[in-house]
């Protein structure tokens, strides 16, 4: 015991001189509180709190990023982010906002439909500062400060589906989706209409979801979507469309590497370096472009012309739509487009669920 | 009393000054590789200290740390039923998770005068926990079934039944456009208010944690079962002999561990979200795990350390204000539950020699130990 006390004792008496020596030279951490009074100075600061993932989900998170990245060089606003914990109660969500909009950020940016209520009740408390929902739920705020972003996620998965039937050779195609949730079945609805109406005769296997709430490694594991789409091409599918962020990566090297076809989500994947090696495999995505709606919200607000209420972001604003990298799909566009067309005019109703 | 029965009894004055200060110096060092964590990532530590400090107790912070901590200090009190025995339940977090949902159900279907609804859904919480996770204790009485095994497999089988069940076209309510899935909200009569403080609202239901923590400590220390209980965890086969019927025993305390576990979603559920949606905290019986190794098994140390976890949790946000990934906050977690493990093993195996010393001392001198009946005997 004698030799554990001494080993103690080193192991105190080395920390404190590292830290005795990090309390001389350590950096000083600038400080960002300027207080509450954010609102009167010119100068904006943008904070944005992400849903679990973050930024380098390879997803939805990373759009909202883009979007931020977006504000910072041509706006030259300043920005923070903060990152969820996962599982986490509203009452979390709210404190972080409430820290970001007390520490004089504004305008304040939740991503993700789970911050709905908890920016309904924040931005009561902070009036002057201008919040944004993205994904807001029902497509519903309140508050003359709060802006809401939704998508018509089914629009873009519409074109996505038909493509998929178009290009499938199998006459077979399939669906991953992250984690069974109702905003994964949007994009699995619209794919399945989309597919079904440019091909009648289609075969749409059925959705598979990675996991279950609250289990949400069905939206991180790659390992998942890689046995996923294993099993779907076994099945007999050509083309994959995948709505699985993180896990998605996983699906798009899976099928590329049987010399098949997959299809995006969210960001235009043919571009993404993790899947770089596998790019000639993907067909299109469907991109959701979150980063339009943060970029549009900050510039708003910092023009002064914000109006609080939803905003919609659809295939006739090009909020969701898909993409053409790899000119995978330039023989089908004019088809695909005339969809988009008849979605855009409300001639064609696509189904949500 | 002789000092050498002293000893043995583990009330040495050197021992009592060890308890005392084992978890302090566990806390120190925990502290101090934190330090040296974040130093080497480029933070200046001592800012990083303050800032979470300064954030973890602004007034609206101090009341999110007690909610939080509230379904802490139960999840924790619940794994702890289950330690005191050496029984392993994993399953909290099914178990709670189960239980909530099945509670906020009937909340939301079935209107009744206030204490009684209340009382209705904790109450069906209870039996719920209870029940999920007493099929443990059984598959382990009858089967042999190693608990961690069965409850582990029992969270990933209440992870799907709840999915299934928690369906617009099962349980839940529609509700046309919404990216989330919730029940039927509970109406405000079913609601349990929160004490006004500070500036914001503590969960009603604090007190009934406090509650469980108090009843947790009169029934294993004062009560025969719970005698039974710390037997049976001590040695099996010896409760056995002393006419404890262990098969029961299992069974009784995993469903016990269960019932409190039922009430760990209960006041967030009662205090805040009035429904269980995909929203609903997850991983709270994970968090348990951590805190009573953290807490011993104490209901007095699971509330501190109850408290200290919640405070972490509170401030990791505050770091990334700065700068400062927030994961750093889970490093310091198990840099204290770990520090404190290792503490308390250096400390018991001390006492261990001293307690050998102490005999050894005394037989040389002549003593006859074995004639000698220590009262009660050592612990």
């Amino acid at each position: 015991m004698r030799r554990g006390m001494r080993i103690t004792a080193a192991v105190l008496a080395s920390a404190m001189l590292t830290l005795g020596a990090a309390g001389c030279g350590g950096k000083k951490t600038t400080s960002d509180s300027g207080g509450a009074g954010g609102e009167a100075k010119k100068t904006l600061k943008v904070g944005l709190a992400y849903d679990i993932g973050g930024r380098g989900d390879q997803s939805f998170n990373d759009a909202a990023a883009r979007g931020l990245d977006r504000v910072k060089s041509e706006l030259n606003i300043q920005t923070k982010e903060l990152s969820a914990k996962p599982d986490e109660p509203d009452s979390d969500k709210e404190a972080r906002l409430k820290l970001l909009a007390s520490g004089g950020f504004n305008p304040v940016v939740g991503v993700g439909f789970a911050y709905t209520a908890p920016i309904t009740k924040v931005a009561k408390d902070f009036p002057n500062t201008k919040f944004l929902v993205v994904d807001a739920d029902q497509c519903k705020v309140s508050g003359a400060n709060v802006e809401g972003a939704c998508f018509s996620e089914e629009q873009g998965s519409f074109l996505v589906g038909a493509a998929a039937a178009l290009k499938s050779k199998t006459g077979t195609i399939g669906f991953i989706g992250g984690v069974n949730v109702p905003l994964i079945h949007k994009f699995w609805a619209g794919y399945e209409a989309g597919a079904k109406a440019a091909k009648p005769d289609i075969k749409v296997l059925p959705a598979k979801y990675l996991t279950q709430p609250p289990n949400f490694n069905g939206f991180k594991d790659p390992a998942l979507g890689s046995d996923a789409a294993k099993g779907q091409l076994d099945a007999g599918a050509d083309v994959i469309y995948h709505a699985a962020g993180g896990a998605g990566i996983g699906v798009i090297k899976t099928v590329g590497a049987a010399q098949k076809l997959a299809i995006g989500v969210d960001s235009d994947q043919y571009n993404q370096p993790a899947v770089a090696n596998v790019k000639d495999f993907i067909l299109t995505s469907m991109v959701k472009r979150v980063d339009v709606a943060v970029f549009d919200f900050v510039k708003a607000v910092a023009d002064n012309t914000f109006t609080a209420g939803t905003k919609k972001y659809d295939l006739s604003n090009d909020g969701v739509g898909y993409a053409t990298s790899g000119g995978k799909v330039d023989d089908i566009k004019a088809k695909l487009d005339q969809y988009k067309q008849e979605i855009s005019s409300g001639q064609l109703k696509v189904p949500t669920s | 009393m002789p000092a050498w029965v002293a000893i043995l009894r583990g009330l040495g004055p050197r021992q009592i000054t060890l308890r005392v200060g084992a978890p302090i110096i566990a806390l120190v060092i925990a502290l101090v590789i934190t330090m040296i964590l974040l130093r080497a990532a480029g933070v200046d530590p001592f800012n990083a200290m303050t800032s979470m400090i300064d954030y973890g107790t602004t007034s609206s912070s101090v009341v999110e740390i007690l909610n939080r901590a509230t379904g802490y200090y139960l999840s924790a009190i619940a794994v702890a039923i289950g330690f005191r025995m050496a029984l392993f339940n994993i399953g909290v977090d099914g178990q709670y998770r189960m239980a909530a949902m099945l509670a906020a159900v009937l909340g939301g279907a079935v209107a009744l005068p206030a204490p009684l609804g209340q009382i209705l859904v904790i109450v069906a919480a209870m039996l719920v926990g209870g029940a999920w996770a007493a099929i443990a204790g059984l598959l382990k009485v009858t089967r042999g079934v190693s608990e961690v095994i069965s409850t582990i497999m029992l969270n990933a089988i209440a992870t799907g039944l709840i999915a299934y069940l928690l369906n617009p076209a099962r349980l839940a309510e529609v509700r046309p456009g919404s990216n989330n899935v919730a029940t039927p909200p509970i109406p405000e009569s079913g609601q349990v208010p929160g004490f006004e403080l500070a500036g914001g609202t503590v969960f009603g239901l604090i007190v009934l944690a406090v509650a469980v923590g108090i009843a947790f400590h009169v029934v294993i220390n004062r009560t025969r079962f719970g005698y039974d209980l710390r037997i049976s965890g001590l040695s099996l086969t010896a409760a056995r002999a002393s006419g404890v019927d262990s098969r029961r025993m299992i069974v009784t305390t995993m469903a016990l561990s269960g019932v409190v576990a039922g009430l760990v979603g209960m006041p967030e559920l009662l205090g805040a979200s009035y429904q269980y949606s995909l929203n609903f905290p997850a991983g709270l019986g994970f968090t348990g795990i951590a805190i009573a190794l953290l807490g011993r098994n104490n209901p007095f140390g699971i509330g501190l350390a109850a408290l200290l976890f919640s405070f972490l949790d509170q401030s990791s946000d505050v770091l990334q204000l700065n700068d400062v990934p927030k994961e750093i906050v889970l490093v310091m977690q198990g840099t204290v539950v770990l520090t404190v493990v290792i503490v308390y093993e250096l400390v018991r195996r001390f006492e261990i020699r001293l307690q050998q010393r102490a005999v050894a001392a005394e037989l040389a001198a002549g003593h006859v130990i074995a004639g000698e009946k220590p009262a009660g005997g050592p612990e």
